[in-house]
Order: C-alpha cells, then structure tokens, then sequence
C-alpha cells in the first residue's frame, strides 16, 4: 500500500502547496504505515523533483509526456488512475485548487474511490476512516467517512503546515499510456502572470473594500503587499465596480483564501465575504465604523480611516525591517 | 444544440447554520431556499447565449437531484428562463449519488452542453460535475469565467493559477463554471413566473447507487478570540503585535 500525492508544479517549480502536501501524506503515513509516492506531471528538473524527499516522499514517478504541457482533466485522469494502481496507492491526495479540484472528481470514479474535499486535518480515526472537512461555506465542519476502499481527498492550502522529513527518494520515469483521442482539451492562449506570488499560495494578503474610496487609492495596498512580500486582494463590491480584476475578488463567490495574515483594509465584513477569508490565521481589520461585522472575527483591529491608517503600517513595517 | 443546468437547492447565502439530532443533521426550520449561486450563473449565462443564439440553442433543461421541497426552487429556474425542469426522486446523500443519477437520465435523454456549478455552498463539495463527466466519458473543463457559442464553435476562458487560459472545444462537454460566466443572475419578473407555472416539470424515479460517503456529524467553528483594538495614534503598535505576540511578521 501506498499514499499517492499529486505534485503540482507551477511553471517548472512546486508550489509552497505541493510541499505541504507531502508532508501531510508523510504524517497520514505514518499513521497508517505507510509510504508517500509523489507524482509530478509536466517539465520538472530533477533538482527540483529530489525537493519533494525533504518532507518525506520515498518515490517520485516524474511524467514528461508533451501532450500534458497544458490540462486536460480526463488526460491527467488516466495519468493519475494508472500510477495509483501501479503504485497499489490507497488514498490519493490533490490540493484542494481548481486543478485539484477538477481531477479528483473524475478519479473518484474512474477507481470508484470516495472523495472528500477541502479537508483540513488527518483522520480523526483511521477505522472507519474519518475526516473533517468544512462545510456550509466555513460556517461549519462536517465529519465524513469514506465507505471505500481506495480514498481521496483535496488538503485545504495551510490548514496543515510544511514538515520537513528528509527521505532519499528514488525518482522514476512513468509513461502513462494515453491516446490522443482521449485529450479534447485545446489550449489556444494563456494568459497569466508569472514571477507574482499566487493569492492562494501567498502567506500574507493585503486586501481592499468599498472603504479604500476608489481604484486610485490601491498605491498603499500593493505597496504593503510587496513590502510583506504578500499579494493583494478585494471584496466583491471592489471587482464587481471594475476597480480590480475579478481575480482577485475573496469571498464566497471567488477566492476562499488561508493566509497567515488577511490585511481587510475599509472592508466591513458581509458574512459572503467572510466566507473566503474566515480561515485566516490572524485577521486585522482597519475600518473606520467600530461596528463592522469585521471586528467580530478580527484579531486585531484598528478604528479609524484607512487612508491615514495604511501609510502608517507601511512605515512601522519599513522601520521593522531596516 | 440542447443545454442542461444542474442546479442545487441551498440555503440563502446569509442563513445562519444550525444542526439537530446530537448535531446529526441540518436544521431546515425556518431557512430560505434558493439555487446555489453559481448554478444560477450558469443558467443565466445559457439563458443569454439563447437568446444571442436563437437558432443554434433550441433549449434549456434544468435538473435536480431532491425531494418535492425543492420545488419551489425548480419554478424560479423555469422563471428565469429554463424550459423544461427534470427532478429526480431522491434524498442527495453525497456528490457520487447525485452525479451518478444524473448521468443515468443523459445517458437515455443526451445533451450537447452541461453546465454544473463549480460548488455548491451547502456540503462544498466541487465534485459533481467532474464526476458526470467522467460518468458519461464527456470532456469536462473545469473554472470556466466565459462561455462562447457562435455558429457552433464554442470557445471557454478557464481560470489557472494567476491568470486564465482560453480553451476551443467540442460538443459533448461538461462545463464547471465559476463566477464570471455571466455578469449577475437574473431576478424572474411576473411573465416569467406566470409562464413558468404552465412549463413541464418532470418527475424521475431514481436508480439504485451506493454512496461513497457518509455525514457522520457536523460541528460549528470555536468562536474567535475578541479581537485586540489598537489606538489609531499608535499604528506601531500593530506591527509589534504581529511580529512579538502573533509572530508571523
């Protein structure tokens, strides 16, 4: 038996995600005596591809198959199915992302596995294997057991932490055996942004509302954000006006987010937006109404006017680092 | 070309959540229904191509895995535009239970596009629409921002990591659609109310299929610790908190 993670890269490198992946497969397989095979598809170094050893993976099947440059969920379907059966893998583990997300729902079926999404612990008990994971849009959390027996789940970004566990994996090529019939995904254009840090991956995020007045005054939110080597991020209201793109709307209708610090900076706290951002781990709240629904989950909170309020952070944080 | 929606009946987004039975099950008294928000895009965003596309898009079907308390949420789909409405039988016990019954009926009754929305803000569970697909041996593409049909040729915009990626594919699919797909759902107005109460609303026997899961108990989150108020003349103080006491600055 083995645990199956999939080791996502982005652009050639894994993801702060990946890594906290492996290392929860490494703890759930020590529960279960067990070990953690990684399994990296697309252009990966091997340098890069022996990182995943340091949190404790003892194999990493590495896929270059060109005709998986770009996603195709029923390609990466087939792909993961067949290194789970060749690797007698008995729980698979995705992050809980869009890509994560598409494929596990497919693999739940193709191996008739039960799949649980967004879990953010190991097992509170290995038999019957039970899991937590949130529910009802971070209102709640509901204790699931998984009937089958291969099992599946998608980890929720920095609900467990990156571990380090050195192991000396072995990296080997695994060639999946997919026909070009199966692949119906074409990629005509991307468009994305690179050397950014990603708003679900980043560990600080500096973020906007109806109270930063206008898209002219975003010049101290991204500059705290680069400051804090963060990305930003805004409320519904912001992207629905078109003061920032939809991309970076957090709440429950966009991003839910887990950073270790949320900056909501003039946002007043809808329970939608809530939502997104309710894992934090601390939430600092700038508002200028001592009433905001913010305040109620915040962990620190500022009264006053977010214009005059910002520049003064950044200053403390300048003379932090200096 | 013919479109069906999957659609979810969940609480209202501000309903505050509250479990009975020793916390085994979902308190339902008193709570509003509506159509899971991103459903509701889909449908709309299907209901606009219609009508951009009167020819090429002959109908809208809406589908629902429920009891008969759904109902009332199945007519405002038919409201808003959706022709015809099928719901199955049943209790949903998990995302595998409600795609499987889904994929039974389109295997009998097929169509050219499915739209599901990416979750559904009850049991989040992001999977029912990767599972039809894969049930139904579609092509699925998943986070779609944009849905294009012009002369048959259809053209999505999918979200990845940092950006977006614009895709061509070919009917049949399955689409997950994220927001983004249509700019705000539409509210039924009264022609739309009235005409919905004469449009077909069948009823489907469900087949026999085994859950994957099981809900076992729900718990609600630790109430958060009151938060810590710093004087707005002594902004410094934020930053020393972060960086002595919580200790990730």
């Amino acid at each position: 038996m083995s645990i199956l993670v999939f080791a996502e890269n982005w652009d050639g490198k894994f993801k702060k995600q990946t890594f906290e992946l492996v290392s929860y497969a490494n703890s759930l397989a020590k529960l279960l005596n067990s070990s953690v095979v990684a399994l990296s598809i697309g252009k990966v170094e091997d340098d890069e591809l022996k990182k995943l050893g340091n949190y404790g993976a003892t194999k990493i099947l590495n896929v270059s198959d060109n005709r998986l440059n770009t996603l195709d969920n029923k390609a990466f379907t087939i792909t993961i199915a067949q290194a789970a059966i060749k690797e007698n893998a008995n729980i698979i583990i995705f992050p809980h992302n869009i890509t994560g997300k598409a494929i596990a729902s497919r693999i739940s079926v193709r191996l008739k596995a039960g799949l649980v999404t967004g879990v953010n612990g190991l097992p509170t008990s290995t038999d019957p294997f039970t899991i937590v994971k949130k529910s009802f849009t971070s209102k709640a959390f509901a204790n699931i057991v998984i009937k089958t027996p291969v099992k599946i789940i998608t980890l929720f970004q920095n609900a467990f932490g990156i571990i380090e566990s050195p192991a000396s994996p072995v990296i080997e090529a695994f060639a999946p055996e997919i026909n070009d019939s199966d692949i119906k995904t074409i990629v005509k254009e991307v468009n994305k942004v690179t050397g950014k840090i990603l708003l679900t991956d980043a560990e600080i995020v500096v973020s906007g509302g109806r109270g930063m007045k206008g898209p002219e005054n975003w010049g101290a939110i991204e500059e705290l954000a680069k400051l804090l080597n963060g990305a930003t991020a805004c409320s519904r209201p912001v992207s629905d006006e078109g003061w920032r793109s939809h991309e970076e709307h957090v709440g429950q209708t966009g991003k839910i987010i887990a950073p270790n610090i949320y900056f909501a900076c003039g946002i007043s706290g809808a329970i939608q937006h809530l939502g997104g951002v309710s894992s934090s781990k601390y939430i600092v709240a700038i508002n200028k109404d001592p009433e905001a629904p913010i305040f109620e989950v915040a962990d620190y909170g500022i009264v006053g006017d977010v214009q005059k309020i910002l520049p003064e952070i950044i200053n403390a944080v300048k003379e932090l680092k200096s | 070309m013919k479109i069906l929606i999957c659609i979810s009946n969940v609480p209202d987004t501000t309903t505050k959540i509250k479990f009975t039975n020793n916390n085994t099950t979902f308190d339902v008294a008193g709570v509003q229904w509506i159509i899971n928000p991103w459903d509701e895009l889909a449908l709309t965003r299907a209901i606009e191509l219609k009508e951009t596309n009167a020819g090429t898009i002959e109908n809208i079907t809406v589908i629902h895995v429920g009891l008969n308390t759904s109902d009332p949420t199945i007519r405002k789909a038919l409201a808003i535009g959706a022709d015809k409405a099928i719901r199955i039988n049943a209790e949903a016990k998990d995302s595998y239970f409600v795609a499987a019954q889904i994929a039974e009926f389109v295997k009998k009754e097929p169509f050219d596009v499915i739209l599901c929305g990416i979750e559904s803000s009850d049991y989040n569970g992001f999977s029912v629409g990767g599972m039809l697909s894969e049930l139904l041996d579609y092509p699925s593409v998943s986070a779609l921002s944009s849905l294009e049909i012009a002369n048959a040729e259809i053209k999505l915009k999918r979200g990845i990591d940092g950006g977006h990626e614009v895709i061509s594919i070919v009917t049949p699919f399955v689409g997950i659609v994220q927001k983004g797909i249509a700019k705000e759902a539409r509210i039924p107005n009264m022609r739309g109310i009235m005409m919905a109460k004469a449009k077909p609303l069948q009823v489907v026997e469900p087949v026999l299929i085994d859950n994957f899961t099981e809900f076992v108990s729900f718990e609600y989150p630790k109430p958060k610790a009151t938060c810590k108020k710093i004087d707005p003349e002594n902004v410094k103080e934020l930053i020393n908190l972060l960086h002595n006491e919580a200790k990730v600055i």
